[in-house]
Order: structure tokens, then sequence, then C-alpha cells
């Protein structure tokens, strides 16, 4: 039995987590009905379709875009294109050539049964499928043969908007003792229904995320990795309209944590919440196979919501995302649940209220990698009380082994991290790691004092609360405004014209393949 | 690096206040002590201090001191330094445009509207354009407010609207119609490569456009936001960092009696 430094009733967790696998459950039971156009455009790039026309376009687009308009999206890509590959002995990406000049309409042709139609995809499956078996096995020999940072992990943010600046910011920070690389989208760039093409060098607040930069990047850190003796991950957002996409193209390339949130879009994008949590699925069954570490966003939460007051409603929704992430087939060890030091510094106790919150996330999720978000909210230009912010912050890191730190810079709320602000930021961090590097074995939290009452509380709130949305399902709680005070209307928000009740021939070979492992 | 640490210079400097030559002050009034952290793009050594500290005589320091450098990585130094600035200002003359208006707490301001007002106040906010950030767009209108101000929801005599982040324009100014609003609040946090005025003054445009600009109370708000910024790009106020949503609800319910708007 494990016991508990804050005085955690495990059956209470056990019963939470329940009651969450519920809500998941019937999540499940609506998502594996559906496919989108995002699903099916990732199924084109894991058959090797790539590329953009001459307007831009990518070539996954314009084939799903004509499946759509003709109104057969609901029979998938695979369907029409194992068929066209029978029929025509051209390869997927020949087939979307030939379909983006407008001399092949996969739609028209004979259709053979679906046992040949299976079989005639299969090789171009394998090879896909083989390339990011062999992505997961250099990351595991790299961190088997040059090693890895110890947790928690340093967890950088580089936002140029030009990937080469990028590479030089990402390969300083490195060198500075940065673990993960994370490259901040631009802004906008969730909005949009297709995956821009090639390196970019014009963004704004980040860089575009295309397979390119992805590769660009992917290099860059395997050369100062080699350089530092310490393998360095890079981590991208696996969010927004495109989210399986992504992942497929972060697994492609050797991506290594992703930002990938079943709640985030619906609730900070307006994206509609059908579209995200049938995207979401996929993407977490494709990061599950590719080794990805997920990085979920209940953080953010707090950024609109009272960090005291609505500290309950990121631990209910790690508990959803966490069932959601097993539902998908990927395990508590890729699980970075998300949530943040985010309450106001005037706040007395402040600070044992967020050391009882992350020591029972800790318990709660012992496997996972949480991830652990610096104060960003009551960041106020104030460069030096700011840096001492972080440093609370980072005392809590390492005090409940948080998995994934990602840095407060004392110039948040400022500008975009100067190469100093990273080396203060990790400065910062590595003195106070290694001089609090025990202080989680050494001190327990006594009878009835704050920290215990404190994680009581939380707990006890969010099983109420998880209890509430299994009556109603995540989609009314959603409607009503549970997280974040943000309210979804089911019908509402961008894409839900991407989405498509799967019919008869529907099939997608991936899901298997990938739940299936290794 | 102790030297500088205990200074023993002689303090033979003025050191009466005039207000019309102000310079910093470290511990002796016009001593004009100034620290700075900044990075070089050169490698660490004596020849980078020595850079640092010519660059500091040539923005007007005697003394320079620098009393920690650091290669942050190859060919990148960052240092800290301190030195005594000889410029000055003169502050008798000195004019900043402000937003003219008495501010006032929550109930206040509600009881001012319902006196001199006589209904609800429509006001409609959002983070417009490509920038994603709620932060201070709900700072400003949700419930809870920020920092102990109550946001635009809380106030009985305000019926406000959030419209959050990545709103275009066009569906702003919509909204804004349907809404019958009498004031607009857009947020910019993102200000990289001057997105901000781009599509700030895009809003002023399509609003001209509309003719439907002076027929609302056209609001900015942002952490590079200041009024002056606000009233060139054509907005009748902006506020900047350490303004809350009482500043602005003060400000709306005075414009709008100031020009009769019923």
């Amino acid at each position: 039995m494990q016991v508990s430094k804050v005085g955690l009733d495990f059956e209470k967790v056990e019963h939470a987590r329940g009651v969450a696998k519920k809500i998941a459950d019937q999540v499940q039971d609506f998502v594996v009905n559906y496919t989108t156009v995002a699903v099916e455009r990732t199924i084109c790039r894991l058959l090797g379709i790539d590329g953009v026309d001459e307007n831009e376009v990518p070539l996954p687009n314009v084939v799903v875009d004509d499946l759509k308009s003709k109104g057969l999206l609901g029979q998938g890509v695979c369907y029409f294109l194992g068929n066209a590959i029978l029929e025509t002995g051209k390869t997927p990406q020949e087939i979307a050539e030939a379909v983006t000049a407008g001399k092949l309409d996969i739609t028209q042709l004979p259709m053979h049964n679906a046992e040949d139609i299976k079989k005639a995809l299969q090789p171009y499956i394998d090879e896909n499928v083989a390339r990011i078996r062999a992505r997961r096995q250099r990351r595991e020999h790299y961190i088997e043969t040059i090693g890895e940072g110890s947790k928690p992990y340093l967890y950088i943010i580089v936002a140029t908007g030009n990937i080469y600046e990028d590479v030089v910011q990402a390969q300083a920070g490195a060198r500075q003792g940065a673990d993960i690389i994370a490259v901040i989208r631009t802004t906008g760039q969730s909005l949009l229904d297709y995956v821009p093409y090639g390196a970019t060098t014009e963004g704004f607040g980040g860089t575009f995320a295309t397979q390119e930069n992805f590769r660009i990047m992917r290099k860059a850190l395997d050369e100062v990795g080699e350089e530092v003796g310490r393998y360095i991950r890079l981590c991208n957002y696996c969010s927004g309209l495109c989210m399986p996409e992504i992942a497929a193209m972060g697994a492609l390339e050797g991506l290594d944590v992703m930002l990938n949130d079943a709640l985030y879009g619906i609730l900070f994008r307006d994206i509609n919440m059908q579209r995200t949590l049938i995207d979401q699925y996929f993407s977490r069954i494709i990061n599950g196979f590719a080794g990805v570490i997920i990085n979920t966003g209940e953080d953010n939460y707090l950024t609109t919501a009272d960090a005291y007051e609505e500290a309950h409603t990121v631990l209910a929704s790690d508990f959803i995302n966490e069932q959601l992430a097993f539902a998908a087939g990927l395990p508590s060890e890729q699980q970075g649940l998300g949530h943040a030091f985010e309450m106001d510094p005037q706040l007395q106790n402040g600070f044992l209220y967020e050391l009882a919150q992350a020591q029972m996330l800790r318990e709660i999720f012992p496997n996972a990698p949480l991830k652990y978000m610096p104060p960003t909210k009551f960041m106020t230009g104030n460069i030096f009380r700011g840096h001492i912010q972080d440093a609370l912050f980072n005392i809590i890191g390492q005090w409940t082994h948080q998995g994934l730190q990602l840095l407060g810079m004392p110039t948040e709320a400022i500008h975009t991290p100067f190469m100093s602000d990273r080396y203060l930021s990790i400065e910062n961090a590595k003195y106070i790691f290694n001089n609090m590097k025990d202080i989680g074995e050494e001190v327990e939290f006594k009878e009835n004092g704050i920290v215990r009452n404190r994680a009581k509380e939380v707990l006890d709130k969010a099983t109420s609360l998880l209890e509430a949305m299994e009556q109603e399902g995540l989609f009314t709680a959603l409607e009503k405004g549970i997280f974040a005070d943000v309210k979804r209307p089911k019908n509402g928000g961008k894409g839900l014209d991407g989405v498509t009740l799967k019919s008869d021939n529907y099939f997608n070979p991936f899901v298997d393949i990938m739940k299936g492992k290794k | 690096m102790s030297e500088g640490l205990y200074s023993m210079e002689a303090k033979d400097f003025d050191k009466t206040l005039d207000l019309t030559k102000i310079k910093p002050y470290g511990d002796t009034m016009n001593d004009g002590k100034t620290q700075l952290s900044f990075t070089l793009p050169v490698p660490a050594g004596d020849e980078a201090i020595e850079a640092a500290k010519q660059l500091l005589k040539k923005m007007g320091f005697e003394n320079p001191l620098v009393v920690y450098s650091k290669e942050l990585t190859e060919g990148f130094t960052f240092f800290n330094c301190y030195g005594s600035l000889t410029h000055t200002v003169d502050y008798s003359t000195i004019h900043v445009p402000k937003v003219e208006s008495d501010k006032m707490e929550m109930h206040e301001c509600d009881e001012y509207i319902r006196e001199n007002i006589g209904r609800k106040i429509v006001i409609v906010g959002a983070s417009t354009g490509t920038d994603a950030h709620t932060v201070g767009i709900d700072a400003i209108m949700n419930m809870k407010g920020y920092a102990g101000h109550y946001g635009l929801e809380r106030y009985d005599m305000i019926d406000a609207y959030n419209l959050g982040s990545q709103v275009p324009n066009e569906e702003f100014i919509a909204k804004a119609i349907e809404l019958h609003a009498d004031a607009l609040i857009v947020s910019q946090t993102v200000t990289q490569k001057d997105v901000h005025i781009k599509n700030l003054t895009e809003l002023v445009e399509m609003l001209e456009a509309e003719g439907l600009r002076d027929k609302v109370i056209l609001i900015c708000g942002g952490p590079r936001i200041s009024h002056e910024l606000a009233k060139e790009l054509g907005y009748d106020a902006g506020f900047g960092m350490n303004t809350y949503a009482d500043d602005e609800a003060s400000y709306i319910a005075q414009e709008m009696v100031k020009r009769g708007m019923k």
C-alpha cells in the first residue's frame, strides 16, 4: 500500500479514477463512430502523401477535401486510396498528385473487395509504421548511450518565428542545461485547417509547425545533445484543427513531447468539442505508439479561473485526460498531466497550498511525468519579484518530483525570452534542484495541518465534480462552463463541418496496429 | 570584483534636487547610479568586459563598472553593470496625455451609471485578430477580475460580453452592432513585429467605413499600450500595465455622460 505524505485516502482516489473512466467511456462511445478531415489527412500522411500544390495547399488536404465535397468522407481515404492503388498501380503519393492535377477521380474507379483493398495498402502502412518505430528506437538508443538529464526535466521555449534562429537559441539553451526545447507555434496556427509546408522564417510569437521545421530542429538537437552528452527532447504542439496530423509528423520526425490536451482547443480556441475529442483520440494513439510524452493543458484553466478556488477542476481534468489517454493506448509513463503554480502571490500561505496540490498530484499519478507550469498570471514586469516567484515554483518542482518543469522567466509578460533570461532561469532551477535535492524525502506533513487539509479538500471537490459530470456527460459539462469558466456549445465552435459519421466501408488500419504496439 | 562595493570616491557633485535636471538616484542625490544588464555577441574575457565598459561610456555613464560577466553560450557574454549617468532630463516641462476621468470603485460606478445614464451600459470586449491571449481581456471582463479589482461582468449596471480571443475584426463589429454596444474594448497582448498596430488600425478603419466610429466609445488595452499610442491610432483611450476594470468602467461611464449618450 502506497503511503501518502499528505494523508491521501487512496480508496477515494481509486473511486474518483473509476468515475473518470466512466466519463471517458461515454466519450469513447461517441468518438469511435466518427472521423474528421484531420484524421483522414493524417492517414494520407501515414501512407506517405506529402507536398503542396501550386497554391501551397497540402496534398493531403486536396485528397480529403475532394472526398468531402463529394459527400464520401465517411467511407474514409483508405477505402479509396487502396482501391486506386489496385486500379492504377500507382503509389499513394502518385495518386495524390494525379488527383491534384485533376487527372484522376479516385471515387469513380471500379471498386475492389475490402480484403484486396487492405492488402494493397499494406506495404505503405508497413513502411511508415517501421519509420516511426525506428524513430522511437533511435531515441531509446540515444538515452541508453549518451544519457539524459534528471527529472524534473528543464523545459524551455524558443519562439523567434524563424526556425534557423530558433536553432541558435535552442542549442544555447541545451548548452546551458535545458533538457526539453519547445518550439512555440506562431499565433493562429491552431486555427488553420492545414499544416503549412517547408522551412519557415516568419511567424508571430512563434514558429510554424511544419514537418521540415521539425526535421531541422531534430537535427540541431541531436548535434548539441551529442556535444553536451545528454539527449535533448523536442516538443511541439499537437493541438488545434490539425491535431492528429501534427502527431503523425512528429512521430515521423522523432519529436519527444507534444502538447496534446483533450479539452484545451475546445475551451481556449473555441474548436468544436466533437471535432477535438475525435481528433485527440487518433492523436494519442499515434503519440502512444511513437513513445511521445504528451502534455495536457490544465494549467491554462488557472490563467482564466482562480488558481485557489478552481484547483479541483485541474485534478478532475487530469483524471479525465488520464482515462482518455488510456483509451488510446497511451501509458502513464507518457502522460505529462498538467498543472500550474498560479496562485496570487499575495495569498497568505499560498506556497503551502501549491505544495499540497503538487504533492497530491504526484501521489495520485505516481508514474506520470507531470508537467508543472510556472507563474504567468501574476508576473507583473517586476522582474526581481518574478525571479523569486519562479524560485518558489522551482522549490516545489524538486520537492514533489515533477516530471517536466516548464521554466518560468523573470521577464514573463514583457517579451519572449532573451538568451540571458533563459540563462538566469536555468541557473535558478539548477541551484534549487541541487541545493534542495532530497527535501521531499526528509519532510512529511503534519496531521490536520494546512497541507494535508488542502490536499483532502481538493480531492473531495474534484470527486464531487466528476460525479456530477458522470451524470451529465462531458459534453454537457463543457456546455455549462465547468472548466476555466468557459462555456462551449456542442454544435458551436470551429471545425464541426469536418466531422463525419463513419459508414460501412470505413477502416483505419493504423488504429489497430498502433494500439497493438511495438 | 570588489571594487566599488564600498565607494571611496569623493562625492563632489551638487547634491541638491533640481527638477529641471534630474538623473537616477542610487543613495545620494544626483549620483546618477544605474544598473544595467545586457548580452554582447562576443566570447567572455577581458576584451568583452572592455567592450561593455566602452558601450556604457557611449551611453553616457561615468565610472562604468562590470560587476559580473558570464558566457551564456559560445560567443555570447552576459553582463551586469553599474555606472553614473551623466545625462539629465527636465522633469518640470514634461506633459503626458492621460485618460481624463475620475476613478470610481465598482459600487460607486454602478451608482454613477444608475443616476446619470439610467440604464445598463453595454460593453463588448475581445482579444482580436490573431492574438490568442485571453489573459488581458479576461482580467478586465471576467466576474472574478484581477488583483482584487472585480471584472466588468460583476457590475450591476454593465452588460459585459467577452468574445474571447482570435476574434476577427469583422466578427467583432458584427457582434457590436447586434448587441448595441456603447463601448468596445480591444485587448492586444502579442506585439511582436508590431502586429497589434496593424490590427488596431484595421479595426478603426472598418468602424469608420461602417459609420460606427462616432457611435461607440472605443478603447484598447494591453501591456504595450499607452494612452498616447491609443489616441494616435484613433482610439478614445488606451490602458496599459497596472490598469484594471474599474479604470475602464469609470472612463466609459464618464465619457458617455460627457457625450450625452443615453
